[in-house]
């Protein structure tokens, strides 16, 4: 038993997980909250007290993806039966469907301006990652430093000659321009991240390959790429997970065509106020993606954080 | 073990070169090493000078002028340092640093030490600590402004799970305090938020720290007769404290330029109380458009994190070496 000396007892241990378990549920216990406010009623979602036994509803997410308007009983009576479930659930409540509402055209420019952006970064930082991690760059760490240093501005101060530049080049408000936007933001990271990743593969097995033939560039793309592929994964998946959060540039940048979820979701209103079931349910849509990555992810989460300053 | 990857080696080289084209694979194979390095770095170089960099010569530019950007036609006239003087002695930026720093202290603190213990206790390694430490950690990653927006769900006074539940463990009736619209509230209820949702952070920078130590030491320690309590300070603070220092240094940047999570939660207000430097700078730069002026109270925020950074990286150097 070498690992008596450091190891706590049977008490500490216990009292340890109750601390953390604890812990864990009081850090769950609001995104669970705001998963169930999605399946209750408006009148369910804003009673005293909370309610935690109730009948689930899909009115939420109905009303997350349509607009509805109210109607005279009259006008409601002369219309034919509903086709659909999600008709009659509207027409239960005195309204008809007017249309699709904003939030899929959203979500989808969260999706295009996400992965646009995710490829850019991964591309160019993967590049340039081996570019600093295999050859003698002149003025290496002050570069390097450069790329990271971009991350130390406020959004909201690069905005400023962002928006004023992009009014310019009539680049506000379109997907091009909040791709090339993100790509700059994340670049940074990738960067880093990949450095560390590739620093991680043994040069030999590139000069392995070079005796045998290959060009440098013939080494990289088959040699070093497949042996990096777990960290370009992970660093896609962060790029991608903090292109998807943004909110400041979007906000500022974007009002229409290329709006992207986050500041589009606190605005979505119901009648009397914030449609709280809608707004639980477009919040649990845009995250549950973020979820499944974060866990997917765990290994390599310390890396992606500290930009990859600390690994396991 | 190296033949068969060897052969198998020869024959993708070989396929390799059959399928690229004669020309390009030999203006490829001449380029030097120095030439790949350059054409590697150079667009992400070209990039960054292009949206980190350029922007920032112009906001630098943008400073010494009364440029308004919703007034196109106006003349700009160069003002020289008039922008900063008028920032350094306006009480408001004054009043917005100074809740700006009340936010940060509090988060760092707070972070600090819940985040440390948690990592220690999840430390002892007990049965499923991987599964809760994942739990723990998934508020870090989702997007800070739906996150603020579904806080101002659970704080409302009335139907809020955040009142119920404190007036559940306190008996303060949960209509008798609003977290967001009182004034000496809304402070406290934008640091409960930022470390709910951080504190993982600083958590799984320290359990890396506290993995990183030697059970060897404790060995060594255990039979010097060193105390427990003299095993913590003398031990396990020292080693994890410069991954502390780091996850503290990333977590203040982020802070002190935090936006997205408080406009959502409380956009400033109630009056101006949440105001933090960012909002302040959003709001006159694209509410009042005052170019000019935020773009000088912009590059004032910047030098200041530059400058506390770089020193904080100089004494997190010095404590590593020790």
């Amino acid at each position: 038993m070498a690992h008596s000396v450091s190891a706590p007892g049977r008490w500490g241990r216990r009292l340890a997980a109750g601390a953390v378990v604890f812990y864990a549920l009081i850090t769950i216990l609001p995104l669970l909250w705001i998963f169930m406010t999605g399946f209750k009623t408006p009148q369910d979602s804003i009673s005293y007290p909370p309610k935690v036994l109730f009948e689930p509803s899909l009115e939420g997410y109905v009303n997350l993806f349509t607009t509805r308007s109210r109607q005279t009983p009259e006008y409601m009576a002369s219309l034919p039966p509903p086709d659909t479930w999600y008709e009659e659930l509207v027409r239960s409540r005195d309204m008809v469907i007017a249309g699709p509402s904003k939030f899929g055209e959203r979500m989808m420019n969260s999706v295009i301006i996400g992965f646009g952006s995710t490829f850019l970064s991964v591309l160019l930082g993967t590049l340039a990652a081996y570019g600093f991690s295999r050859f003698k760059v002149p003025l290496e760490d002050d570069l390097m430093f450069f790329i990271l240093s971009t991350r130390m501005m406020p959004p909201i101060a690069v905005a400023i000659p962002i928006f004023l530049m992009y009014r310019t080049l009539g680049l506000s408000d379109t997907h091009l321009g909040m791709i090339i936007l993100y790509t700059g933001v994340n670049v940074s990271l990738a960067v880093w991240l990949l450095k560390g990743f590739i620093d991680e593969i043994p040069r030999e097995y590139e000069e392995a390959a070079m005796i045998d033939g290959y060009t440098r560039f013939q080494a990289f793309v088959k040699v070093v790429l497949p042996q990096a592929a777990t960290g370009i994964a992970a660093t896609a998946i962060f790029c991608l997970i903090f292109a998807w959060n943004e909110y400041a540039f979007a906000l500022l940048l974007t009002s229409g065509t290329a709006q992207t979820a986050p500041p589009f979701i606190p605005t979505i209103i119901g009648e009397g106020g914030l449609d709280w079931p809608a707004v639980a349910a477009g919040a649990t849509i845009f995250l549950i993606p973020i979820v499944v990555f974060t866990i997917l992810l765990r290994k390599h989460l310390l890396r992606g954080i500290t930009f990859g300053a600390v690994r396991k | 073990m190296s033949e068969p990857q060897d052969s198998a080696a020869d024959k993708l080289a070989a396929r390799v070169a059959s399928a690229t084209p004669e020309p390009l694979a030999r203006r490829v194979r001449g380029l030097s090493d120095r030439a790949i390095a350059w054409l590697f770095i150079s667009p992400t170089i070209v990039l960054l000078l292009a949206i980190n960099i350029f922007p920032l010569i112009w906001t630098i530019y943008l400073s010494f002028t009364n440029y308004k950007a919703n007034r196109i036609n106006r003349p700009i006239e160069f003002i020289g340092l008039r922008n900063y003087e008028r920032v350094l002695t306006d009480t408001d930026i004054w009043h917005t640093l100074q809740v700006t720093a009340h936010f940060l202290c509090w988060t760092m603190t707070l972070q600090v030490v819940l985040g440390f213990g948690l990592a220690w206790l999840i430390n002892k390694q007990f049965k499923g600590h991987g599964l809760w430490t994942t739990v723990i950690l998934l508020p870090m990653m989702l997007s800070p402004a739906v996150v603020g927006n579904f806080w101002t769900f659970l704080y409302q006074p009335q139907i809020g799970l955040f009142n119920y539940a404190v007036s559940f463990v306190t008996g303060i009736p949960p209509s008798s305090f609003q977290m967001i619209g009182d004034v000496n509230l809304a402070p406290w209820a934008i640091v409960i938020v930022d470390t709910w949702m951080w504190t993982p952070y600083i958590m799984l920078i320290c359990l890396a720290g506290l993995r990183s130590i030697p059970d060897y030491i404790y060995e060594a320690a255990e039979v010097d007769r060193a105390s427990k309590w003299r095993q913590f300070w003398s031990i396990t603070l020292p080693m994890v404290l410069p991954f502390l220092m780091l996850a503290v240094l990333f977590r203040s940047i982020e802070n002190f330029k935090m936006f997205d999570l408080v406009v959502e939660l409380t956009s400033g207000g109630p009056g101006s109380v949440t105001e933090l430097a960012s909002i302040n700078l959003k709001r006159e730069a694209f509410e009042k458009w005052r170019t000019g002026y935020s773009s000088a109270f912009a590059i004032i925020l910047f030098v200041t994190v530059f400058g506390a950074a770089s020193i904080y990286v100089k004494a997190l150097n010095k404590v590593k070496q020790r």
